[in-house]
């Protein structure tokens, strides 16, 4: 079996005398593709706020393709393979769509110490960011400042920036919220396409796109992980139906 | 897709040739500004725009970071006093044959001095900035004024050169086989040095660089998400910054053949500042008219009145109230109306 591209082990976050995060393990393997479903405040994007180095976890620790990566800062995480998603999306809202890419483009390529060169007609790095464009179906909207998207087109370009390091794993935090069902099928389809190329940790409230896109789901209720397992597994797990999903349909 | 690839280098091209048309216009103008004072018989007016370019020069130094950047940095006044003593202290020890800071041997080389200038100031930028960015917001703004502060106390406390008095430049130092002396010469030579600023901040604006300073104010959050660390692009974007004002210190210094700790004192901080909100916020020209138009008024206006600030107040309320963006907001305004 191949070895974890993710590797959590007895990780805690307290916040105050609340425990956010209790104890949790956690494995990602490559190209797989695994769903961390849980109510709200469960601290499913606390969670993901310590694998990508926003926030200190208290005590355990996360390898990252092997290595520890625990204590290392967020922009060094990304360079070594680690890419994100945010819920409430953070772009650059003053810059055109292409430029919010090409930056991400630039930022890949290496340090950013070059003063002289027009940024802006740098082919090589408009061309990479049209092709991601073009693949997240934005290739029209590239000269449109970002402030002017609409939000599934926001969140249509958070995955595209996310994919210009080219990682090795994914993490999406709730990449369908607030989309209507036509944005839902196809934020569906361009993550259904990635499935199996990049491994991804996916948080969602969207049961259908969870159920559509995982092999596995880990199940977290008040910081604890209390159930893994591949679908089926979850699905007919006594105790996860009545921490989540018996009331977690309404609520969400 | 056909659209949006066709008709945004039009545009472009339209804006570009409307830009190079009024550049080589202010650039006319300001060549000829020496001779025209002659003709008129307002040579004053000549020393005047040299104060301008000057300030001119600073306020754009400060843009970078402060409008650029978004680090609102209240203690540039250092930079600038810092390099403005450092052209005194140079003097003065070639003046009376001692050594610079008892070690090194002076020179009256006037772009040696400039350079040492420009140096001594990117090292100060390089220490207070390496410490004042690791706070943000109000400490931010806090801390570079507290750092500005102290160096304004030490050059007070120092009576060597001259205390709270300061000291008077004799020599200008020597540059090929120009008077340096002279009102002309010396506008030349500020002019020159304020082309060559604004054309280096032109480039580093648009270059890889700036685009992540630029993306780092607004939204440090997603730079980092992008694998791209704030702290070493501001402090470069720091550095660059007090050497572009520390190379005003030292023209400015030149000029009056004086330095003072008034050069230091922390209004000079607030004045860059109203220069810059007058002119337009991280934009590359309206530092520049923004100094030129407070040089203007403070002349003007100290005429009539020693209260003269209390009219420079009243205009910076009505350009922060009334004008998206200063001057350069304005005349966008004005411009779009009109077409």
């Amino acid at each position: 079996m191949n070895a974890p591209v993710l590797e959590v082990s007895n990780l805690v976050k307290r916040f105050g005398g609340v425990l956010a995060t209790q104890d949790v393990a956690l494995t990602v393997l490559p190209g797989e593709t695994h769903a961390l479903i849980g109510p709200n405040g469960a601290g499913k994007t606390t969670l993901i706020a310590q694998l990508f180095g926003e926030l200190r976890p208290d005590a355990g620790a996360i390898l990252f393709g092997g290595q520890p990566i625990t204590s290392s800062p967020t922009p060094e995480r990304v360079r070594s393979g680690l890419s994100r998603t945010f819920q409430i999306t953070q772009l650059l809202r003053e810059f055109t769509v292409l430029e919010n890419v090409a930056m991400a483009v630039q930022a890949h390529r290496g340090h950013s110490f070059r003063f002289w060169r027009d940024a802006r007609r740098d082919r090589s790095l408009n061309d990479a960011a049209l092709r991601l464009l073009l693949d997240a179906g934005l290739g029209e909207r590239a000269g449109v400042v970002v402030a002017e998207l609409s939000h599934g087109e926001q969140k249509q370009l958070e995955l595209a920036m996310a994919l210009a390091s080219e990682p090795k794993l994914l993490l999406l935090d709730e990449p369908m919220a607030g989309l209507g069902p036509a944005e839902s099928e196809a934020m569906i389809a361009a993550l259904g396409k990635l499935k199996g190329s990049i491994a991804m940790l996916l948080v969602e409230h969207d049961m259908d796109a969870v159920f559509q896109l995982a092999d596995r789901i880990s199940v977290l209720v008040y910081g604890r992980i209390i159930a893994t397992g591949t679908v089926d597994d979850i699905r007919s797990n006594a105790e996860v139906r009545t921490a989540y999903l018996g009331e977690g349909d309404e609520a969400c | 897709m056909r659209t949006v690839e066709l008709s945004a280098p039009i545009v472009e091209a339209q804006g570009k040739g409307r830009r190079i048309v009024a550049i080589a216009v202010v650039a006319a103008g300001l060549l000829a500004l020496p001779s025209l004072a002659e003709v008129s018989g307002n040579q004053a007016f000549t020393s005047l725009a040299t104060r301008m370019l000057i300030f001119g020069i600073a306020a754009a130094s400060l843009n970078l970071v402060l409008g650029y950047g978004g680090l609102v940095s209240f203690g540039h006044a250092a930079f600038f006093g810092i390099g403005g003593y450092t052209v005194g202290i140079i003097a003065q020890a070639s003046q009376s044959g001692g050594l610079v800071l008892g070690v090194f041997p002076p020179t009256n080389q006037f772009l040696v001095v400039l350079l040492l200038a420009i140096v001594v100031s990117g090292v100060a930028a390089a220490i207070i900035g390496a410490l004042s960015l690791r706070t943000s917001g109000v400490q931010f703004i806090m801390i570079t004024l507290a750092f500005a502060q102290m160096v304004f106390f030490l050059f007070v406390s120092l009576k060597v050169y001259g205390g709270s008095d300061g000291m008077s430049i004799r020599s200008p130092g020597v540059f090929l086989d120009l008077n340096l002396r002279d009102r002309n010469t010396m506008y030349y030579i500020v002019l020159i040095a304020a082309g060559a600023v604004a054309f280096l901040y032109w480039r580093i604006v648009h270059s890889r660089f700036g685009r992540a300073l630029i993306g780092l104010r607004q939204s440090e959050r997603r730079m980092a998400a992008m694998g791209v660390p704030a702290y070493r692009y501001r402090l470069v974007a720091f550095v660059i910054s007090g050497m572009g004002v520390g190379l005003a210190g030292a023209l400015m210094a030149t000029f009056m053949r004086y330095v003072s700790p008034d050069m230091l004192a922390w209004t000079g901080s607030g004045e860059l500042m109203i220069m810059i909100i007058l002119g337009g916020v991280g934009t590359l020209a309206g530092p520049f008219v923004g100094a030129a138009l407070l040089v203007l008024l403070e002349s003007w206006l100290s005429s009539w009145t020693e209260d003269w600030q209390l009219g420079v107040g009243l205009i910076l309320l009505v350009v922060v109230l009334f004008t998206h963006g200063g001057l350069r907001g304005l005349y966008m305004q004005l411009a779009g109306k009109s077409r």
